[in-house]
């Protein structure tokens, strides 16, 4: 039993040995990235594939941190994860990316290691929108991404692009559409409210709200698929199965290069923009890896990266970027967007909820 | 043979392992979510401990009991046609050769090994009108045209009873297996056909067996929540999805074990009631 562990050691140990000057001659970045590392959360998908491919081994080679991407799954259900991971002091990711409300509903509980500004090069071109700064002023949260939810068809079935959401309400396209099936991540209320009621204030009431639900209710007949997993309905979209609906502007365009019949439009109420935030887990450990990593990516030239490779919106200011005009428009449109309404998914999250459960649901 | 009654500590230490499996894999997870059932929700973030029956009032409502409603009788469904289907299935498997049988034994375990979710997809397939089976019926000219066929309440029930069958099956077999011959002989010999000897003898035989096995796939079938999301309309979703909405994308957690909770409790009353009926039955 000793001498069969002792050649087991002794056989690995020459095996790293060798593995180690393989390594030194052919790849010294890798090398130096072992000591240090950090594990990043993006969305599962063509995300999590766009940045495997175009973003983190450039990462690592310019800094000499490792980078192990983490499929994290859309919705609330990373952040359920995170906090209840937190508590018991892991981090399944030490970076990850955030929509808004959830940043919003981790920072009741400090979730998020507040970030020193101070390390990032450019800090000051950040949209300020793009910054989430916890009530007395740290910042919880620096701008990764913005997407587009715009309205999508499928070419075969819809020759003529469509030009409004209201589409969405049109009795010929009956059983057609493929929507997203929460209040929180599909904001129907706010394309109800800019389509119809002339724009998003329209929620500030309870009044406005119970409107907007009413006016929501019609495009039910509409509806074949209410989606929680992309995929569901990315499938049935290039299929032409569920040949409209609303989906995310870059993941089609990734889907049109791909050669899939499928367009994506943005209304003339604007489409819907969202938009993620790095947040850094307070169970993390790697916050100097951390910071790195938020510097490279607000860096002027990584987001014109991430809007030709993945097809993203920047989150820094237009003139600081070297998008050349055709690039700005394929990710963005001139036409004003639609900003969720956040507040109200932290404020009156769950009797929205129950009013969308049951019109959806009943 | 005769079976000793315990007497000392000693005798009892088999039952240890299973025993401190059961209070750490269920009593332990299980209070934990009794607990959280009570704790007070945080619109804004998540949840602190305290005690209020908010969740559970909140839960007290026609628009639930109509979703709960639903998820008991789908249930109940799925257990009913997967016996039925199952049990004449086992009982002819059993007839034939060792080999056949361990072939079929097989090839059901196989299907064990396909998560929900490529079920699901497999079927949502199945069922499309770009690539589903009613292009083959319009190729053999059964059909005019191929119509989807999801999303459906049958779809649903097709799903579940796909995902069910062979663990209907697994249960049933040794049941099955290990039934007196004599006893079929002796039904034949005084003039009962097949099928008047299957129903007379071998279903009455096996009762008890055939209660516990819709039990168990009521229970299975109870917890789908994936299935009917892919193969189904909102109207068809299950409370489990409603639970999963509530913990995974609201952060509900103290709702979503209310839910929980009621739903285990309902299922258990349920669960009671049939074993109760059972034993009154048995004993007239």
């Amino acid at each position: 039993m000793t001498r069969l562990i002792a050649t087991q050691v002794s056989r690995r140990s020459v095996l790293g040995a060798g593995l180690a000057t393989a390594g030194v001659l052919a790849m010294p970045s890798i090398l130096r990235a072992q000591d240090k590392s950090l594990k990043v959360g993006v969305y599962g998908g063509y995300f999590k594939k766009s940045f495997d491919e175009h973003v983190f081994p450039d990462f690592t080679k310019a800094t000499g941190i490792a980078v192990e991407s983490v499929a994290e799954p859309t919705g609330e259900a990373w952040l359920v994860q995170l906090e209840q991971a937190a508590k018991a002091g892991q981090a399944p990711a030490d970076l990850s990316m955030m929509s808004q409300t959830s940043t919003l509903k981790g920072q009741s509980t400090e979730l998020w290691t507040p970030l020193d500004t101070s390390k990032f090069k450019h800090y000051g071109d950040l949209l300020p929108r793009f910054i989430n700064k916890y009530p007395d002023g740290r910042v919880a949260g620096i701008g990764a991404v913005a997407w587009w939810i715009t309205l999508v068809s499928n070419t075969d079935v819809y020759k003529e692009a469509p030009t409004s959401w209201a589409a969405f309400w049109d009795k010929a396209n009956e059983d057609k559409l493929g929507l997203l099936a929460l209040a929180s991540n599909s904001f129907l209320l706010e394309v109800t409210a800019k389509t119809f009621m002339g724009g998003t204030n329209a929620l500030d009431t309870e009044e406005g709200l119970n409107k907007a639900f009413e006016k929501l209710a019609e495009v039910k007949p509409n509806v074949r698929l209410w989606y929680r997993d992309e995929a569901q309905f990315e499938q049935a979209l290039k299929s032409g199965e569920i040949p409209m609906g609303q989906y995310y502007h870059d993941v089609t365009g990734l889907a049109i290069a791909d050669g899939f019949h499928v367009r994506t439009t943005f209304p003339k109420e604007g489409g819907i923009q969202d938009s993620g935030n790095w947040v850094l887990s307070r169970a993390s450990t790697k916050v100097d890896e951390a910071h790195a990593f938020i510097d490279y990516m607000s860096q002027p030239s990584m987001q014109g990266v991430m809007s030709r490779k993945v097809g993203t919106t920047p989150t820094l200011k237009k003139e600081v970027l070297d998008l050349t005009p055709a690039e700005f428009a394929s990710v963005s449109s001139e036409i004003e967007p639609i900003i969720p309404r956040y507040d109200l998914y932290t404020s009156k999250a769950d009797w929205i909820n129950q009013k969308w459960t049951e019109l959806i649901v009943g | 043979m005769r079976r000793e009654a315990p007497k000392s500590f000693a005798d009892y230490t088999p039952l240890l392992f299973p025993g401190v499996m059961l209070v750490v894999f269920f009593v332990v997870p299980f209070s934990t979510m009794i607990a959280v059932s009570f704790f007070k929700r945080n619109p804004a973030g998540f949840y602190t401990p305290d005690f209020v029956i908010d969740n559970y009032a909140r839960f007290l409502t026609t628009f639930f009991a109509g979703v709960l409603g639903f998820s008991l009788m789908l249930a109940v469904l799925v257990a009913v046609c997967c016996v039925s289907i199952a049990f004449p299935f086992t009982y002819l498997l059993t007839k034939r050769s060792r080999r056949v049988q361990t072939l079929w034994l097989v090839g059901l375990l196989s299907v064990l090994s396909l998560s929900e979710v490529i079920i699901g997809f497999a079927w949502s397939t199945l069922f499309s009108q770009t690539a589903g089976i009613t292009n083959l019926f319009v190729a053999l000219g059964l059909m005019d045209k191929p119509v989807a066929l999801l999303p459906t309440f049958g779809a649903v029930l097709a799903g579940m009873i796909y995902q069910a069958l062979p663990y209907t099956i697994l249960v049933l077999y040794p049941a099955l297996v290990r039934l007196d011959p004599t006893l079929l002989e002796a039904a034949r010999t005084l003039g009962a056909s097949p099928v008047k000897a299957f129903f007379n003898v071998v279903t009455p035989a096996l009762r008890n067996t055939i209660v516990a096995t819709l039990i168990m796939v009521f229970v299975f079938a109870l917890g789908s929540y994936l299935l009917p999301q892919i193969l189904g309309r909102p109207r068809h979703w299950t409370l489990s999805v409603l639970i999963t909405d509530q913990a995974i994308y609201q952060s509900n957690m103290p709702f979503a074990a209310a839910m929980a909770v009621f739903l285990v409790l309902i299922s258990l009353a349920l669960v009671g009631l049939t074993l109760l009926v059972g034993r009154r039955e048995n004993a007239l």
